[in-house]
């Protein structure tokens, strides 16, 4: 009974200082990665590679779920409104929930589960395959030469594909409640340029993009290199990254938006 | 791939994607018309602003001249301060008087200036003379009942034929 008790106290134990020894692990690493960028940024062509591989093949996914999520709110925003009598502010709540949330937050999701996983899967595979050992041996810095690369281009990529969202999101509004429902052109769009402000709204989603940007492609690089160097140990370092990404999306949107929203 | 080919690619990508902050910026934001950059300040004293905001617009004739600074209390003499940053191409007479309005029937709230008479001008630092409160919705039902009651006093057979009507 008492050893029961005993076993199960020295469980938690050892399962918080895990926790905490894997935070301060990952933390070391940021603060690696970060020193090592100066190689990665002097030798650009290898993040504009990884721009190439983390941006580009995402804009197929981002466009189109920009583009219906902005019609879904048309629809949606529409149905609510006029209830109200108050359809013409449609352009509002449309780009008000882009610009401010979803924008930042449905283009981090998705960048996470397409860009994400697929930089952990590499590097855990790289290192599956000792191929980061051969680059230790022959005195090529794997976290300059792999990591720093991979890093920056998810960092810089994302707020660019949060843009791009919301842009095609207030387009698929306008699509759905201009051109398909009829709401005033006019006023669409006069009223969303009221309410819209540049520093208050727009630069505070690109700030969010970029922090959820950092975070999903740290998260990521750390759970590639820590993955454990089997095929097992990669596909579950690649489901780690795809959940914790998500979740500390989700924490950190609600932190900054009790920081940037308060005060309205 | 090689290498002109990616370089192409992220070459067309960053632009898409300056190209969006750019139209969210001046399509969806107010950057293009917000740029009120020479200004001054005039202060005005209110019993009562209602649901007036920082930022919320100053119109004259419905256009906006500028913009409201900041909010306050004064504890001595029990009124709000507000502060008016005013564009430097507008000059208006010192008679000026500026009202707390609404826009439509629920719509936010801001600051309109009747203009008076005065060859005198504001100047930076000024002071209103006389203002107009914000209309508190409450108090204006209320009123309104006690005129309701107060006209349908001494001739109530008239006032309840009025209502079934």
């Amino acid at each position: 009974m008492f050893d029961a008790v005993l076993r199960g106290l020295r469980l938690i134990g050892r399962n918080v200082i895990d926790r905490i020894w894997r935070l301060g692990y990952a933390s070391r690493f940021f603060a690696a990665v970060l020193m090592h960028s100066g190689t990665a940024l002097r030798r650009y062509n290898l993040t504009i590679r990884e721009i190439y591989f983390a941006g580009v093949l995402s804009l197929i996914i981002i466009s189109v779920s920009g583009l219906f999520v902005g019609m879904v709110l048309g629809l949606q925003g529409y149905d609510t409104l006029q209830r109200y009598g108050s359809s013409d502010s449609l352009g509002v709540l449309v780009a008000l929930s882009l610009v401010r949330e979803l924008g930042p937050v449905v283009a981090g999701l998705l960048f996470a589960s397409r860009a994400g996983s697929a930089i952990t899967a590499e590097i855990g595979l790289m290192k599956a395959t000792e191929q980061i050992t051969a680059m230790e041996m022959m005195a090529v810095d794997p976290i300059a030469r792999v990591v720093a690369p991979r890093f920056w281009g998810g960092v810089i990529s994302m707020p660019l594909l949060a843009a791009l969202f919301s842009a095609l999101g207030v387009f698929g509004g306008w699509l759905v409640g201009v051109v398909l429902i009829g709401v005033d052109d006019g006023s669409f769009w006069a009223q969303m340029q009221a309410a819209v402000d540049f520093r208050q709204d727009i630069v505070n989603g690109v700030i969010k993009s970029a922090v959820f940007g950092m975070a999903v492609a740290w998260i990521a690089v750390f759970e590639g290199y820590d993955a454990i160097p089997t095929a097992e140990g990669v596909s579950r370092a690649t489901t780690r990254t795809v959940v914790t990404s998500s979740l500390a999306i989700l924490a950190l949107d609600f932190v900054l938006t009790a920081f940037m929203f308060r005060g309205i | 791939m090689n290498r002109a080919t990616i370089d192409l690619w992220v070459g067309i990508f960053v632009a898409l994607g300056l190209a969006a902050l750019l139209v969210l910026a001046l399509k969806v934001g107010n950057l293009a018309s917000a740029n009120i950059s020479d200004t001054y300040t005039v202060q005005a004293n209110f019993a009562n602003i209602g649901g007036l905001k920082v930022r919320a617009p100053v119109k004259s004739s419905g256009v906006v001249v500028g913009r409201v600074a900041g909010i306050s209390f004064d504890a001595k003499e029990y009124h709000a301060v507000v502060s008016l940053q005013i564009d430097r191409r507008y000059e208006f007479p010192r008679d000026t008087i500026p009202s707390i309005l609404t826009s439509g029937l629920l719509g936010e709230q801001y600051i309109g200036l009747e203009v008076g008479g005065d060859p005198k001008v504001l100047k930076d630092g000024d002071t209103f003379k006389i203002t107009q409160s914000a209309v508190v919705l409450e108090k204006l039902i209320s009123q309104f009942l006690f005129d309701k009651a107060a006209e349908g006093e001494p001739k109530k057979p008239a006032a309840a034929g009025a209502e079934t009507k």
